[in-house]
């Protein structure tokens, strides 16, 4: 069992809304660790679309993943990947 | 007669009744429940939850084949919210809290998503809240176990008149029986501007108060272009509108069909249709809009917006670029044309009295070969990747062409000798718009592979005209008795020089002209992406002596106004 938290900046030009989002909470389900995206002091599931879209980050904007769990490395790996690319 | 005005959210023009579709008022009632039942309302929900999954999942299926894979996305996003963890916890934990039915907590919990999600300041959210509430509205029903009254059974073509439209909406719609969209809420990336798009019928969005003043049955004008309904339409107004709907309809149908064919008459004489364009980006649209290569491709974009000169790499990538995007097809690149009307920053050009007499163009280049053979040497070296070829600008007698060539020469030599490869049978053509090249075509005919007739600056030289004028506009006329015989001329010098002549100018894809140069034998025309399919429709449509007949009778006449009124004429009887 492992905490990972990470501090990354939204890099995709929608921000984590619509298509990024949504790939954001499918990739998130694959996975058995606990998903919880925080932006300033708000805190929602990384599995929940709705949880993700209400943070409303766009570009730019600073947010921390904690994945907790078995696979959470592997998590986290694949979540950064969504949040810092460009497309 | 009424004239509602919204935001244009898909052009084209539709005509039918209107068939108002009302928003759907769920009322869930307020009902308590005792903690025994607890379980079996959970249940209740499971089994809504799985039971919309499975419509969603159908009605993806169905939109996937009618319309596409990219609408059926929409409902991707309809099945996260569906299976939504923090949404499903939340109505299950206060469902045991509060004790109420799961409709109601559902209605709430929903209501409360809603809200938050309203007032975030984000256009693509904003639309997103119709998915949830689409999605939701399901759920709703399926908990309720009501039936949404369908659409399915249309039997003629009506304007779907409502508030707003959801996905489930529109996918509920057979093709065939809606005509357009008239929204009160929505814009430009809404879902009924996306849905209208994907079935290519007009929409107009966003119009405030359309279910107010529209009722059912109402004659309604959708002008998707202009974003404007007209309600009940006095005579006039209706046959306006039904000439240009059926204009639209049939005419772009039409000559999409032809876009990837060649453009050859019904008597197989081909032309070539090429593109002007200015960017490099912009082959995507050439090749979507079936052009055989580039017959203009300007390069002064390279000076514009920028302090600094652009180096030779510049120059070669983006001509590499273009060269192998368009290969096997030849592309034309028009050497820098600076001057006149297009101004720098880089180069301390004085300001001139009469800049479209001055130092512009080949004249600017020949006095400044530093930037011209940085250009030509781009040129070459991007000349292994496709097929390209070289054509001056505003070339005015045969000194001029010789001495350019001699550059070019220069050029050649310098990179035989660094060893690097370039075409060695680059071709090499002249612009012809001035006036005394024109004159003068046959002994230009002599020093180059091809001409290209630039109509804009021809027309504006030998008329004496600026049109950008108000008051002399009117004289800019392209179809001058004058002009016709200069290209006339041109084009026969040319072919008794045994060399192509293309058509560059905005003339060429004016489909007024289209008969008459044809007629006159021009080999190539050059023009914006988005016109060639109606260019090659037409040509498609006539045979070579009919146009050259056409051609013939517009030389006879006396004023540019009768050519035109002529050649419409002519243009009306072949592509009816």
């Amino acid at each position: 069992m492992a905490l990972i938290r990470k501090k990354m900046v939204v890099q995709n030009k929608q921000g984590l809304h619509a298509r990024p989002a949504a790939s954001f909470v499918q990739i998130a389900n694959k996975f058995d660790s606990r998903i919880t995206v925080i932006r300033d002091k708000e805190e929602v599931n990384g599995k929940s679309i709705m949880g993700i879209l209400m943070l409303g980050a766009e570009n730019g904007s600073q947010i921390i993943i904690e994945a907790d769990g078995n696979d959470a490395e592997s998590a986290m790996a694949e979540l950064e990947k969504i949040i810092i690319s460009e497309e | 007669m009424l004239e509602l005005k919204g935001i244009a959210a898909a052009s084209g023009i539709s005509i039918g009744p209107a068939y108002r579709l009302g928003k759907e008022e769920i009322i869930v009632p307020r009902e308590s429940i005792t903690e025994d039942s607890i379980p079996l309302q959970i249940q209740l929900f499971e089994e809504a939850l799985i039971k919309t999954r499975r419509e969603i999942i159908e009605l993806q299926k169905r939109i996937g084949q009618e319309m596409g894979q990219d609408e059926a996305q929409i409902f991707d996003a309809h099945l996260l919210v569906l299976e939504d963890r923090m949404l499903i916890e939340e109505v299950i934990s206060r469902l045991k809290k509060e004790q109420l039915s799961v409709a109601f907590i559902f209605s709430e919990v929903l209501k409360k998503y809603i809200a938050v999600f309203s007032k975030i300041e984000d256009e693509y959210l904003k639309e997103r809240i119709a998915d949830i509430n689409d999605v939701g509205r399901r759920i709703l029903r399926n908990l309720l176990g009501k039936e949404r009254k369908g659409l399915e059974d249309l039997k003629e073509r009506v304007v779907i008149v409502a508030h707003d439209l959801s996905p489930s909406d529109t996918a509920a719609m057979h093709k065939k029986s809606v005509a357009a969209f008239v929204t009160d809420i929505g814009g430009k990336t809404s879902h009924t501007a996306i849905m209208a798009k994907s079935l290519e019928i007009p929409a107009v969005a966003g119009i405030g108060e359309a279910t107010l003043k529209i009722k059912n049955n109402d004659l309604l004008i959708v002008d998707g272009s202009m974003g404007v309904v007209i309600v009940n339409p006095d005579e006039d107004t209706l046959r306006t509108y039904r000439q240009e709907e059926q204009k639209l309809k049939g005419v772009t149908e039409k000559f999409f069909l032809v876009k990837d064919l060649p453009a050859i008459t019904l008597d197989n004489k081909q032309v070539d249709i090429k593109a002007n364009i200015e960017l490099p980006e912009e082959v995507s649209a050439v090749k979507l809009h079936g052009a055989y290569g580039i017959g203009l491709y300007r390069t002064e974009f390279f000076y514009m917006n920028r302090k600094d000169s652009p180096s030779e790499e510049d120059h070669y990538q983006a001509y590499k670029y273009v060269a192998e995007e368009m290969k096997p097809n030849a592309v034309i690149i028009r050497t820098l044309d600076l001057g006149g009307d297009k101004f720098l920053s880089q180069f301390a050009i004085p300001e001139e009295i009469q800049p479209f007499l001055g130092w512009r163009a080949i004249r600017f280049c020949l006095a400044r070969p530093d930037i011209f053979k940085l250009q030509l040497r781009a040129i070459l070296r991007a000349s292994i990747h496709g097929k390209l070829k070289i054509m001056y600008p505003m070339i005015s007698g045969v000194e001029e062409l010789k001495q350019a060539n001699l550059i070019l020469k220069e050029c050649k030599d310098e990179l035989s000798k660094s060893r690097i490869r370039f075409d060695k049978n680059i071709e090499v053509g002249a612009m012809i718009e001035v006036p005394s090249a024109a004159i003068t075509a046959d002994l230009l005919a002599e020093e180059v592979d091809f001409f290209s007739i630039g109509t804009n600056d021809l027309i504006q030289y030998s008329l004496a005209v600026d049109r950008t004028n108000e008051k002399v506009a009117y004289l800019y006329e392209p179809a001058h008795p004058a002009v016709l015989r200069m290209i006339k001329s041109v084009i026969d010098a040319a072919h008794n020089a045994k060399i192509k002549v293309g058509m560059c100018g905005e003339m060429a894809g004016d489909p007024n002209f289209i008969l008459i140069l044809l007629g006159l034998g021009l080999d190539e025309f050059s023009m914006t992406p988005q016109i060639i399919p109606e260019v090659k429709y037409i040509i498609r449509s006539v045979n070579s002596k009919q146009a050259q007949d056409i051609a013939c009778e517009a030389l006879r006449l006396s004023t540019g106004k009768e050519v035109e009124e002529f050649s419409q004429m002519k243009l009306r009887e072949i592509i009816k």
